[in-house]
């Protein structure tokens, strides 16, 4: 089967560290963020990992490592990691956490910090693009608003795309869909 | 009944493929006195962009928020995506000043504010506390005795407890007393809060599809004549994929996937024909056929 991650499938936890690599106030950064406020609790117990249903297929996946690699300050490899894009956000870890370390939230904000330097898979662009374009996540074909009518639905109200994009003026992430009306990702 | 008149915020989802949920939902609850309007210029509630954007995520929800208090109505939402979000955001932005003053400085761009003045609910949750499951109970005529189904909550209508907090997470029984209400059996079986995959579709389709069949199996074990669901992704995730899991795994299950209104719309009299069962994807006919021939 076709697996269409972006990034390269690598096991980061396999490739030897370098000092040079490592950013230490990478930490502090991460927990001014909300949702990762919590992250230096994580005393990797690995209760995460071991609850995870993503990680009983994924043979890379492994929410622990991904916060070992945040708080060692492995900035770029747990950015541009293929593997982060791949929690469900089904937020067993968050609820379970005897630490009380919002783990799905932690990984929520590494990606964000991944998607504003552009790494971000295309399923995301796509959904980001119909939101400008249409308010909605999804392109919602004019033949299925039409067919409301005819299955005794009342019409889908109409959206304000206008007015979304105008809320979202400034907003970092919005970069990568700067000129007014092109709603196609730069990357 | 407190509160029968709502707000009812789509999403994006169901009025782009699950339409056979909104279709029985609207007659259900119809039916059982709830009146919905129509929510205007509503956006996506943000969810699938939390991922890629937290600011864009609390913006868009924040938005939705503030058009629904210019209606003065509580939302109700289909989707456990929608209400996870609406519900969260709403709590964040109660309990931080300074990020509502930062987000409210998006909204004003387009006139409107948050704040703070209406509460969200899923369905699930307003058959639990504003219909009640004993009057759903009252409400049935046609007892869905011969049929012994499973449930399948879901992840966000779940979790995170802090946020949603109306169930227990790690055993919930609101779905299931749903289902006892139509006089149908709800079966255990392994793993039953755990997620069905669909979030992963796209980035890992291997891992998705894995997590759904594993789901149908332990339903499968169970004998489950159908499984019933509250969330669109989810419903997705089993019906339109249940035939390309069978060919991959090489496995047969045939369980018919049920939206939950559906079932419910089975009990209170309606036909199949008017709660879309000929929208869904794996063939239900036996399943119907169970259900005719137990009523006789």
């Amino acid at each position: 089967m076709a697996e269409n991650a972006a990034p390269v499938v690598k096991d980061e936890m396999k490739e030897p560290i370098r000092a040079s690599e490592i950013n230490p106030k990478f930490k502090y950064e991460l927990i001014k963020l909300h949702g990762s406020e919590k992250l230096l609790k994580c005393f990797q117990c690995g209760t995460c990992t071991s609850d995870c249903p993503v990680a009983r297929y994924s043979d890379t996946y492994r929410p622990r490592t991904i916060l070992r690699m945040a708080t060692l300050g492995l900035k770029d490899r747990v950015l541009k990691s293929e593997t982060l894009w791949l929690c469900a956000a089904c937020f067993t870890c968050t609820d379970r956490c005897p630490q009380d370390v919002e783990v799905a939230s932690v990984i929520r904000v590494l990606r964000n910090l991944a998607a504003e330097e552009g790494i971000v898979p295309q399923v995301f662009k796509d959904q980001c693009a119909s939101v400008l374009e249409s308010g909605y996540a999804f392109k919602i074909p004019d033949l299925r608003i039409k067919k409301r009518e005819t299955i005794g639905l009342p019409p889908l109200p109409k959206g304000n795309p206008e007015s979304v994009r105008r809320s979202l003026n400034g907003v970092p992430f919005m970069k990568h869909f700067e000129k007014k009306g092109d709603c196609d990702a730069k990357q | 009944m407190p509160n029968s008149k709502y707000l009812i915020f789509l999403g994006c989802s169901i009025p782009y493929r699950v339409s056979a949920y909104e279709i029985s939902a609207r007659k259900v609850l119809a039916k059982l006195g709830v009146e919905l309007v129509e929510m205007p210029e509503f956006n996506c509630c943000g969810l699938p962009l939390d991922p890629v954007s937290h600011e864009t995520m609390l913006i868009l929800a924040a938005r939705n928020l503030a058009l629904a208090e210019q209606q003065g109505l509580p939302i109700l939402t289909l989707c456990p995506g929608c209400a996870g979000t609406l519900k969260k955001v709403d709590k964040i932005l109660k309990e931080d000043k300074v990020l509502r003053e930062q987000i409210n400085g998006h909204l004003k761009e387009s006139g409107l504010e948050y704040k703070g003045t209406v509460t969200t609910k899923h369905i699930l949750q307003l058959f639990k506390e504003d219909v009640g499951i004993d009057n759903v109970r009252k409400a049935v005529v046609k007892p869905l005795t011969m049929l012994k189904v499973a449930e399948h909550n879901g992840c966000h209508i779940l979790r995170p407890k802090e946020y949603i907090g109306f169930d227990d997470p790690e055993d919930p029984q609101t779905l299931k007393a749903l289902i006892e209400a139509t006089g149908a059996t709800c079966l255990d079986y392994i793993d039953e809060t755990e997620c069905c995959g669909a979030p992963s579709v796209g980035v890992s389709d291997k891992v998705a599809l894995q997590l759904a069949k594993d789901k149908l199996s332990h339903v499968k074990q169970a004998d489950a004549m159908a499984l019933i669901t509250i969330c669109p992704f989810c419903h997705i995730m089993y019906d339109t994929n249940e035939l390309r899991i069978e060919k991959m795994f090489n496995e047969v299950y045939g369980i018919p996937i049920l939206h939950y209104p559906q079932l419910l719309g089975l009990a209170l009299g309606m036909t199949p024909e008017e709660l879309a069962f000929n929208e869904l994807r794996v063939n239900t006919s036996k399943l119907l056929k169970q259900v005719n021939e137990g009523a006789k």
